[in-house]
């Protein structure tokens, strides 16, 4: 059988692609989801906050996730769970993996990725020392507290200021645990203020910028970390080198999207986000198959993933009924002057609807910037930003109108420091 | 009463017991680890070395060249991966170039068989992302790569299949003999044996001198690897050496059997005989290491580190002999003891057999091991069948390795099953790849639960004493 649009993984991302799909004349959509369970990450993310731009409220995660599994429900899109995708091609055939049936094959009009990411792990990180069990990445202590109701340590360090980190130092702590502190290898956060402010200030515990772990001790469950500041290059001080005891080390140091699928299909990759190179339609650059939400690039609010796989499920059932026009009149995105990246990667004006919403994120703490996008070093538009920092992703919204003026070269993003004058 | 007691339950005693399972004997192997491949085995460089460098007339030569003649055979019977990819040994200056000739020469009075010397040119159109300085290299084209754990898991098994009993967490403490008999002092009791093999690794001196025999200092070798993603995992196809040094082969780059890229060890002598953690300037220097032979060691997609001890002695040979009547040594064995193990087995029995232990070859020796193969590795033929008959190879629980329920069920029930995370890991591969278990341990543990009747906080991630939960939550 044919089927009009796949969503591989029923997280956030492909939930909300699958929706705006079917809403959009998309009519045989079906979602492949490799966990027993819709919802993806979302399952494990019992603390709130979720929400608050798409739905103007606080929701925990599950709940969030519940509004779009209602709804995927209610328009009676099909989805298989317990189910992995093993492999995908340019011509949008697809290979499965379930229990009840085996080894299936789907084809299909348009194919959606949402796999979403993973986090780093120690081995990435290569921390010397020995091999004892107590690391954790925070994911893995999450899913383990939070869903199956186990916990993992008593004593805790926490090594990167990632959301994930920050809310699990708040959890643990709430069940009981003791965590030392958060050590941040930058001289900056990488999560969210809020995060910060109501994880680690709320209940004192320390959080150290320019420090890192230098050496796992305990052979068979950890019995402590040792831990260094880091100079100006990041190399940690001999000096400043101390013990400190634990029995716990919790990981979160960073999210890797899960392209594997997309890689074995040559879909070309961008090097910064480790995510498909997308355009305006979310479209990668294999005809037909689109991508959205983590496996893009990694979003710090669920509610702009939930925008951006709108315009994927929008998109790929224009693109199954014939509306999606082709023509070589695309540009390029481009990040300069501390932007690290743009998502989209190339726009097609021609496919835009109302306006587009360029995500992107900085590559240090600025301070009194405009956000400037030019085109042929002509001025479209800017933003004036207090402040901007990696972990906050920044947004601009570009009308078509604007667009459909531009005529060659690459529209650059960058910072520009605003003079007191 | 046992006709021949094993100490040890790596690569060595593992081959030994299957050698000896041939025949109808009552055999036992006491491990002091929690499973088999507990000791040097686990981190070892997986290379199945042809035999060039071994000095003319040591065992090492002789049972090297031997083993690896072997391998391709033994790992078809025991359907364990195996794959025959060459080996060079690099040189990029005259003095290198010099000690290539001399492994060459080496090589041949070893009776290594087609060893050849090639050239730039051939290096590089062989090995595109060797350094293009390189002057020549010697190619032995016998050389191979196996999993070294899968290879003793596998050993072990088929030779518990064949009716040797395996008594793990039972460390020696002495051993004497009451009349003809041996009694082995253990934390388990005291066990009888007519005859007794030391293949007690890192530990085989303090054995040997339990035999009164040899007497010979034990110098705890360290190495540090680290292993590589698959995404940069055909950077080269041959284990590439540089020139031996005193210290050892020297830091290689090597394929894996399962398609990963790894890189060294290095050689640090040290006292602790257990401490197999890394260290900064270790990783450094087999990086260093690596990227003066190979381009493209990107340390970017680096998925794990990690480091073995290897049971070097003062005595720079295998020790294979006979500590006292009625005992073997197979002691002191160190690099290229994973190629030789299966060299070494055949020795030991002989060395046994010549003390009076008689053989008659079993009737129904099993020589394969059966049900092993992972749904990934299955054609689409087995794969069908493997689905009807077990709907849980349709389920993957190690996103990055593709592993499936059905393999993880399969490595816990079959032959000396896994008891623990890491034996899963060791048996089947779930948890080994880019994400190191970060999904799938939760869902290991689960099936370990199911599996093994046990409380999920009881489940260790290694041995003893490695919890991974600490309660439920309140």
């Amino acid at each position: 059988m044919i089927r009009d649009v796949v969503v591989i993984g029923g997280g956030p991302a492909g939930l909300a692609a699958a929706i705006e799909a079917k809403k959009n004349g998309a009519e045989d959509v079906l979602i492949i989801e490799r966990d027993k369970r819709l919802g993806g990450i979302l399952q494990q993310c019992i603390h709130n906050g979720f929400g608050l731009h798409i739905f103007k409220e606080q929701l925990t995660g599950p709940e969030y996730a519940n509004r779009f599994i209602d709804e995927v429900k209610n328009y009676k899109i099909d989805y298989m769970l317990d189910t992995m995708v093993i492999k995908i091609d340019k011509d949008r055939n697809i290979i499965a993996l379930t229990p009840n049936d085996g080894i299936i094959n789907i084809k299909s009009k348009a194919i959606v990725l949402t796999m979403g990411c993973r986090e780093r792990t120690r081995g990435a990180l290569n921390i010397p020392g020995n091999r004892p069990s107590g690391i954790f990445t925070a994911g893995a202590a999450q899913r383990f507290i939070n869903m199956e109701g186990y916990m993992v340590g008593k004593k805790v360090v926490v090594l990167g200021s990632g959301d994930i980190g920050l809310i699990m130092a708040r959890r643990m702590t709430l069940e009981g645990a003791e965590v030392k502190m958060v050590l941040e290898l930058m001289p900056y956060s990488t999560g969210l203020k809020r995060n910060i402010a109501q994880c680690l200030h709320d209940f004192d515990i320390p959080l150290y910028f320019n420090h890192t772990v230098v050496r796992i001790h305990g052979r068979k469950r950890l019995e402590g970390v040792t831990i260094a500041e880091v100079d100006s290059e990041r190399k940690p001080i001999k000096e400043t080198e101390r013990f400190v005891e634990c029995d716990t080390l919790l990981l979160s140091v960073g999210l890797i999207p899960e392209n594997e699928l997309t890689r074995e299909a040559n879909i070309p990759i961008d090097n910064i986000t480790s995510g498909p190179i997308v355009d305006e339609s979310m479209q990668t650059m294999v005809e037909g198959i689109f991508a959205c939400g983590n496996v893009v690039h990694v979003h710090d609010l669920v509610d702009y993933v939930t925008f951006e796989s709108r315009i994927a499920g929008r998109s790929a059932a224009k693109f199954v009924k014939g509306q999606l026009s082709f023509n070589d009149k695309s540009f390029k995105t481009k990040g300069t002057y501390g932007i690290r990246y743009v998502v989209p990667h190339r726009i097609d004006p021609l496919n835009v609807d109302d306006s587009v919403n360029f995500f992107m994120r900085v590559d240090n703490v600025y301070k009194n910037v405009y956000l400037t996008v030019k085109n042929n070093g002509q001025i479209i538009t800017k933003v004036r930003k207090a402040i901007v920092t990696p972990g906050e992703m920044e947004s601009v919204v570009v009308k078509r109108s604007i667009l459909e003026k531009l005529n060659k070269g690459d529209i650059e993003f960058t910072l520009e420091e605003i003079k007191n004058d | 009463m046992y006709d021949v007691l094993i100490i040890g339950a790596g690569i060595v005693g593992c081959a030994i017991a299957r050698e000896l399972s041939k025949n109808e004997l009552n055999i036992a192997v006491v491990e002091k680890g929690y499973d088999v491949s507990c000791g040097s085995t686990k981190a070892n460089s997986g290379i199945v070395h042809a035999g060039y460098d071994a000095h003319e007339g040591t065992l090492k030569a002789k049972l090297n060249v031997r083993g690896c003649e072997m391998y391709e055979g033994l790992c078809k019977e025991l359907d364990v991966p195996y794959k025959n990819n060459g080996s060079l040994v690099v040189a990029f200056n005259e003095e290198e170039q010099k000690e290539v000739e001399v492994l060459y020469k080496r090589g041949i009075t070893n009776g290594v068989p087609n060893l050849k010397i090639i050239e730039k040119n051939e290096i590089l159109s062989m090995e595109p992302n060797i350094k293009d300085n390189v002057i020549c290299a010697l190619y032995a084209p016998t050389a191979g790569i196996v999993s070294p754990f899968e290879m003793a898991i596998a050993l072990g098994e088929n030779a518990c299949e064949n009716g040797v009993e395996f008594i793990f967490n039972c460390e020696v403490s002495n051993i004497y003999k009451d009349k003809d008999k041996f009694m082995v002092e253990t934390n388990r009791g005291i066990f009888e044996a007519n005859y007794v093999v030391n293949a007690a690794g890192i530990n085989s001196d303090k054995i040997s001198k339990m035999l009164s025999g040899r007497i010979f200092s034990m110098i705890p070798t360290r190495g540090e690897y680290c292993l590589f993603d698959k995404i940069i995992g055909d950077l080269v196809e041959k284990t590439i050496f540089p020139t031996p040094t005193e210290k050892g082969k020297g830091i290689l780059v090597s394929p894996t059997v399962h398609g990963n890229i790894f890189i060294g060890p290095n050689a640090i002598y040290q006292e602790d005989r257990e401490d197999t953690s890394t260290y900064i300037e270790g990783i450094n220097e087999i990086l260093y290491g690596a990227q003066k032979n190979v381009n493209g060691i990107d340390m970017r997609y680096v998925i794990t580190s990690f480091a073995g001890i290897r049971s070097k002695t003062n005595v720079g040979d295998f020790i294979i002999d006979i500590p006292q009547r009625g005992a073997v040594n197979a002691a002191g064995i160190e690099s290229p003891g994973l190629t030789s193990a299966p060299a070494i087995a055949e020795m030991v029995v002989s060395l046994l057999c010549d003390q009076g232990l008689v053989l008659r070859k079993k009737k129904y020796f099993k020589a394969n091991r059966s049900n092993t193969k992972k749904f990934i590795e299955m054609n689409d033929e087995e794969k069908k069948k493997a689905l009807e008959q077990n709907p849980l190879y349709g389920r993957i629980i190690c996103r990055c390795e593709h592993i499936t329920e059905g393999d993880i069920v399969n490595a816990i029930r079959r032959p000396l099953g896994a008891i623990s995370v890491d034996g899963v890991k060791k048996r089947v591969r779930a948890g080994m790849g880019r994400c190191q278990g970060g999904f799938c341990m939760p869902r290991v543990m689960e099936i370990l639960e199911r599996e093994l009747n046990i409380d999920r906080k009881n489940i260790n991630k290694d041995g003893p004493g490695s919890y991974i939960l600490t309660g439920r939550t309140k």
